[in-house]
């Protein structure tokens, strides 16, 4: 037997949390000031994205192209690279292939350290928090600064990202205020929490940093392979400025966010800001193909990641994942996310997407609790917009953990027993018969405690005590199935037969 | 028409008076309902916890206890969702084709409450009555598996008597998810408290649905705080009438 694709190793980069989610998100419950910023700020993001969707009357013909795309490139992703990296190199760039977090960091800290300087700027980048890129610079006397406005608030407020696309969701503007007069040199010490007053903070900071960087870092929403294109689509141009005023550009991608055509950047152009900002086209969309003498960086570099992917394609029912867009839609419209933010998933990729994405990546059983955290209600699914069936990879990955962890704990032979005793119509009245024995646990038809793991349920609800009668029992009474309760049955009988004759 | 009722194993359980309304309903309306006594579980609970191979034999059992029944119906948009969309992946996945394709057609002869009253029998009126004030939360699985859509609604706003008011944020799950509601205990609780908090607002004195599991949910909350609201199946409310 082959040795299995690895996945992304243990020990670095972002993809595992230190706690299970259920326990990490009871200290993210208790937080009212969280829940409030996540519910006023997904709940304004959900609407701006409900009315720009609607406005589009082939939204649905979108996703099913989107989808289509990405399974055509996956399933031919082998040739798509290798042209991709033609591509790039007769165009002026230099491809470099990572197995791994800790291959690509040592490719891009080595380059960056080759130029001589000390200090980069990033473009916003999920692959690169993933990989843990900005602690390996700093190790090698690499300082990197996030110009995003948002990942520069949870830079300075020595965070973590919590949103894929608004990674300070989980701060309000009284919050930024704080982190910017604790943190940010030479910040005015009358600064205001107008988002005016914070943006022009931000922009005096970052703008020597603009004009001073040797080293620009990003990541990629798309890369096209018949041409060897990259293109980076953001709100604020600090993007554009990374992209465009150093002297180097590295650029970090995971091996799936390519695309075979410039022709179908045309449905993810519209999928994409509509899905993720609400808005129609996002204010900047960068694009660059290699090296052009005079303008720009003289020197590109592209990183392709594995990091687990490959290992995630390799299963038929959990690829899909390697779908995203990284829109984040799924984020906004998931009541669990909503009410537990993002930390608590442990990984950079939060919410639906990752609860099927992290564990994947590092293998179900470094992240098991995560297939667990959803109620399956479905929202994820309507709202993304390449169609991953979030619910059915949730259960396929649940399934995946199950058999991984064998047949020897409770929940295992509790499952078991269950089936083996509904699988009998015998076995199941009998059980039936059985469980009125609760009925002594009941108050006016109410249990108000039960023993573990029920209690979590009875630690907020009550459980209704068994009825006198199941209903098979009653249909058996009434409806002259077995003995038992046949004297009452008759009189219902009766009355149904009356009935019968009333409405004829 | 004959009719076989699919009464699932919690409504048989713990709320057998879901069961008798939907019959009553269903005979009322001039149909002859049956109930197949070796009926047990559609395995939902094992296939959504990743126990698909305790599910199989639930699946084969199912599928063979209907087979010869011409129309299905279930009280629970949830359990005809499993049967639905479930079944077939199931059998497949350990490789019973015969299964898979013997499920799936069964899938297309099963009928949740409301779709069958609409689409099959044509109906919006049932001729109910029911003198209370009702608001209604349409269960996740109802509405994004099934997409039943507006189809309880239609039958709700035709019942007499009934004052029916929106639920704000109707479409947001009210937390359960089976074993969710024990595995992520808190995380459960949190949306609960935000789905009691909207049908308080409506001032309903009844929280109906399509689905036993999420009206247990969401009653069992409400029954703690002695809200004064209670939660009533739709089968219940349209089986109702003014004998």
């Amino acid at each position: 037997m082959a040795s299995p694709i690895p996945t992304a190793p243990r020990g670095v980069g972002h993809l595992r949390g230190e706690e299970p989610f259920p326990v990490a998100a009871r200290r993210a419950l208790a937080d009212p000031q969280l829940r409030r910023n996540l519910a006023r700020a997904t709940s304004t993001i959900r609407g701006k994205r409900a009315a720009v969707v609607a406005e589009l009357p082939d939204w649905e013909q979108l996703r099913t192209a989107g989808q289509a795309i990405k399974a055509h490139t996956l399933r031919h992703l082998d040739g798509y690279l290798t042209e991709l990296e033609r591509q790039v190199t007769a165009r002026g760039g230099t491809v470099h292939w990572a197995a791994d977090a800790s291959a690509a960091n040592q490719i891009v800290t080595g380059l960056v350290t080759a130029t001589g300087a000390g200090e980069v700027v990033k473009v916003k980048s999920i692959v690169t928090d993933e990989i843990g890129l900005n602690e390996a610079l700093a190790q090698a006397g690499v300082h990197a600064i996030e110009t995003d406005l948002a990942e520069l608030i949870v830079q300075l407020g020595r965070d973590r990202p919590s949103h894929i696309l608004v990674p300070a969701i989980h701060r309000n503007r009284a919050e930024i205020r704080d982190i910017f007069l604790r943190e940010m040199p030479g910040v005015d010490p009358g600064l205001t929490d107008s988002p005016a007053a914070l943006a022009e903070a931000a922009r005096r900071y970052l703008r020597r940093a603009f004009l001073s960087a040797q080293v620009g870092i990003s990541g990629a929403n798309f890369a096209i392979a018949e041409t060897g294109t990259l293109c980076v689509v953001e709100s604020e141009g600090n993007g554009r400025m990374c992209l465009t005023l150093p002297e180097t550009l590295i650029t970090v991608m995971g091996i799936e966010k390519l695309i075979p055509c410039w022709r179908d950047l045309e449905v993810f152009l519209q999928l994409l800001p509509r899905s993720s900002t609400g808005e129609r086209m996002n204010p900047y969309t960068s694009m660059w193909t290699g090296v052009t003498p005079g303008d720009g960086p003289q020197a590109f570099h592209l990183v392709l990641l594995d990091n687990g992917r490959t290992a995630t394609l390799a299963d038929p029912a959990g690829r899909q994942a390697l779908h995203c867009i990284r829109c984040s839609a799924c984020l906004n419209v998931c009541p669990v996310y909503e009410r537990t933010g993002g930390h608590a998933y442990g990984s950079v990729y939060p919410g639906p997407i990752g609860a099927v994405l992290s564990p994947q990546l590092t293998g179900v059983s470094d992240n098991a609790s995560l297939p667990f955290a959803s109620s399956l209600c479905g929202a994820c699914y309507d709202a993304c917009p390449v169609k991953i069936d979030i619910p059915s990879v949730l259960v396929h990955l649940r399934a995946r953990e199950v058999a991984a962890a064998g047949h020897a704990h409770p929940e295992a032979i509790t499952m078991a027993a269950a089936s083996w005793v509904m699988a009998s119509p015998a076995r199941w009245a009998a059980a039936q018969h059985a469980s009125r024995l609760g009925r002594v646990l009941g108050r006016a038809g109410r249990i108000r405690r039960l023993p573990p793991p029920l209690s979590g349920w009875t630690a907020a609800r009550d459980a209704p005590a068994p009825p006198a009668q199941t209903f098979r029992q009653w249909w058996q009474a009434e409806r002259g199935g077995a003995a038992g309760g046949r004297r009452a049955g008759r009189t219902r009988r009766q009355w149904w037969r009356a009935e019968r004759r009333g409405r004829q | 028409m004959r009719v076989a009722l699919f009464v699932t194993c919690l409504a048989d359980t713990l709320f057998p008076d879901v069961g008798k309304a939907t019959v009553r309903l269903l005979e009322r309306l001039g149909h002859q309902v049956e109930f197949p006594q070796a009926q047990t579980c559609c395995g939902q609970m094992h296939t959504n916890s990743g126990y698909l191979r305790d599910a199989l034999p639930l699946v084969r059992h199912f599928t063979e206890v209907f087979a010869g029944c011409a129309a299905i119906v279930v009280p629970s948009g949830s359990c005809t969702g499993s049967v639905r969309h479930q079944h077939a992946m199931v059998a497949r996945r350990f490789g019973d084709e015969a299964l898979a394709r013997r499920a799936g057609q069964l899938a297309a002869r099963t009928w949740e409450l409301s779709e069958f009253l609409t689409d099959v029998l044509g109906l919006d009126d049932v001729g109910a009555y029911y003198p209370h004030r009702v608001t209604y939360h349409p269960t996740c699985h109802s509405l994004r598996l099934l997409r039943v859509a507006d189809r309880p609604l239609r039958l709700l706003r035709n019942v007499a008597g009934l004052d029916l008011v929106e639920l704000p944020d109707a479409e947001v799950c009210c937390g359960f998810g089976g074993t969710f509601a024990v595995k992520n205990a808190d995380v459960s609780t949190a949306m609960l408290a935000d789905k009691m908090r909207s049908v308080l607002a409506t001032g309903a004195e009844v929280c109906t649905a399509g689905d036993s599991s999420c009206l247990m949910h969401i009653g069992g909350g409400l029954s703690r705080l002695r809200a004064g609201t209670r939660t009533v199946h739709l089968a219940e409310i349209l089986a109702s009438t003014r004998d």
